[in-house]
């Protein structure tokens, strides 16, 4: 299927991306390529197939609700790209 | 003698006979990567003072007498998306270019509670989104036997830096093919193990329902006592299966009387360069010779295996790479007005094209309206791909191939077509979406000396059956010892 740029802004919207108009460009033309060759999915007549997500066979796995050693904070936090007062930073979300 | 060019067995051999030390292997294998890596490319990091520190301590242990692990003082390369405590993980990506894990990953707990030497961090595409390893943030590698050439990848280090003699073995992992392409092109044994038999905790997440963690070794035999290190049931996996693991070395047996190994038609057809074929079907002709059945049979199937596969990837990858947001860990641009510029800045400036574009992919394939027509469709066909293997595994112990439709490019020559590059995983991703163990043997050369390794497929847990041809195979040839001249 050949997509449209309006559909390639809007996902890289849902996916968090900000994309110039060079590469919303370039993407609109490979992604379309990509999915005009998935479309080959469609000569597969799947109307009674169950889907697999994966392959083996476990359901649910549960553990029991012990408590144990986590990481150290100073140790998580080192990775953060900005951290104060053992809390990650982050722009101001309320008004 | 030159300790780094000899296989994991012969190097076990001798350490334990006290014939070589353990810093002298390690000293031999970080002589080498100084000599000839700058040419290479494979390391992302080095381990060396840890390293050092590891060899000098297996070695006291070793004349105190006391018992030590399976891969004792063996040099390991570790591929850069595997976390390791204390050592940057970057996955080759600009997004994780400072990140420290805060522990290792269970294989590398594992390799070390073996005694094994992690010698550094591998380069590799990034987050293992390519087969070229030229869609790494940081630098090239390039293949020992041609230097034009690439190695192939996702895992293009670990496989580069094992054929150039700099470690002994390293670990990679495979999504659609990332350990078993760049062992055939650099010429090098690799094993996708079965879904759920190695666990994934701490290695970076690219598709959860595909993603394997795997060795590339010398030869088969190096490969059976890796795999009897990294196997085994994990309860931070939860996808990790609780089966009884074997001894793999038990299956190195040089014996296939009786074995029925079946060709699929669709494997040795169009597109497949004429010289890996004659490879192949010469490997088949040996095997035969020594007492296999072969045969023929179709799997029409294989033909919808690139177009699921790519959709089931990119919609997980879409979603596990969700997590790089700019505020736990990771990259974060410096110029952001609120919270959601901050997210989509800091992922525009953190990940490569590829990633992006496969992000875009699994994004869409996932959205209101055409989740139906294209990821629950891909998933349906994965049904109908393990049905048409499990017709297979009635009729045949094994299933034998080639890897890749070509031996190894040019780098730049199909860069710049992500298409084109997708359909280099011809003969692999059917094998992630069916969870089973691939095994990459060397078995030829083409008429420019490039490496070309033979596909042996198995059953679910069928490790044993492939070390056992693969390694029948190796004894009666010997494509595995063949070097680069480099």
């Amino acid at each position: 299927m050949k997509i449209t740029k309006e559909a390639v802004e809007n996902v890289a919207k849902l996916a968090r991306l900000s994309l110039s108009e060079e590469v919303v460009e370039r993407f609109t033309h490979e992604l379309g390529d990509i999915l005009t060759y998935v479309d080959k999915l469609s000569e597969l007549d799947t109307e009674n197939v169950k889907p697999t997500q994966h392959v083996l066979d476990i359901k649910n796995v549960f553990r029991e609700d012990e408590t144990s050693e986590s990481y150290d904070r100073e140790k998580i936090l080192s990775n953060a790209p900005v951290s104060e007062n053992g809390c990650f930073i982050v722009p101001k979300v309320v008004e | 003698m030159d300790l780094n060019k000899l296989t994991l067995h012969e190097i076990k051999n001798l350490i334990s006979k006290k014939e070589v030390k353990v810093d002298e292997v390690v000293a031999a294998c970080y002589g080498r990567i100084e000599n000839i890596d700058d040419k290479i490319g494979s390391f992302l990091t080095l381990n060396k003072e840890d390293a050092l520190r590891s060899a000098f301590d297996i070695q006291k242990k070793l004349d105190n007498g006391e018992k030590l692990g399976s891969l004792a003082g063996i040099p390991a390369g570790i591929k850069d998306n595997m976390c390791t405590e204390g050592l940057k993980t970057t996955c080759a990506s600009k997004m994780l270019e400072n990140f420290i894990p805060p522990y290792d990953a269970t294989v590398v707990k594992k390799l070390k509670s073996q005694d094994a030497i992690i010698m550094g961090k591998m380069n590799m595409d990034e987050f293992a989104m390519g087969g070229s390893t030229e869609n790494s943030y940081f630098k090239k590698t390039r293949n020992p036997w041609d230097l034009e050439r690439v190695p192939g990848g996702s895992s293009g280090g670990s496989a580069a830096s094992v054929a150039a003699d700099e470690v002994i073995f390293s670990l990679g992992s495979d999504t659609g093919g990332s350990i078993r392409q760049p062992a055939s092109f650099c010429g090098v044994v690799g094993l996708k193990p079965t879904y759920g038999a190695v666990s994934r905790y701490g290695l970076v997440a690219f598709a959860s329902s595909l993603d394997q963690i795997g060795p590339l070794t010398k030869d088969v035999e190096d490969c059976a006592i890796v795999l009897n290190a990294i196997t085994g049931y994990d309860k931070m996996d939860s996808t990790s299966a609780n089966v009884k693991y074997p001894d793999y070395t038990a299956s190195l047996v040089n014996d296939v009387k009786g074995l029925k190994i079946g060709i699929p038609k669709e494997f040795i057809g169009e597109g497949l360069n004429e010289d890996v074929k004659s490879a192949v079907l010469a490997a088949a002709k040996k095997l035969e010779s020594l007492g296999a059945i072969i045969e023929e049979f179709s799997m029409p199937m294989n033909e919808y295996a690139i177009p699921a596969y790519y959709m089931i990837a990119c919609a997980e990858a879409s979603s596990n790479l969700a997590r790089f947001d700019g505020i736990k860990y990771g990259y974060r641009a410096s110029n952001y007005t609120d919270l959601l510029d901050l997210y989509k800045q800091s992922r525009s400036e953190g990940f490569g094209d590829e990633v992006k574009r496969r992000i875009m992919l699994g994004t869409y394939a996932l959205s209101a309206g055409y989740y139906d027509a294209y990821y629950n469709k891909a998933l349906k066909v994965r049904t109908l791909i393990m049905n048409e293997f499990d017709n297979a595994f009635a009729k045949y112990d094994c299933i034998l191939g080639p890897t890749a439709p070509t031996t190894a490019y040019k780098l730049g020559e199909k860069s710049e077509n992500p298409l084109e590059m997708y359909l280099g995983d011809i003969y692999t991703v059917c094998v992630n979406i069916a969870g089973l163990p691939g095994l990459v043997v060397p078995c030829g050369f083409d008429s420019k000396d490039l490496p070309i390794g033979m596909q042996l497929i198995g059953k679910a847990f069928g490790e044993g059956t492939l070390l056992r041809v693969g390694y029948t195979f190796e004894q009666n040839s010997d494509f595995s010892k063949r070097k680069p001249s480099i």
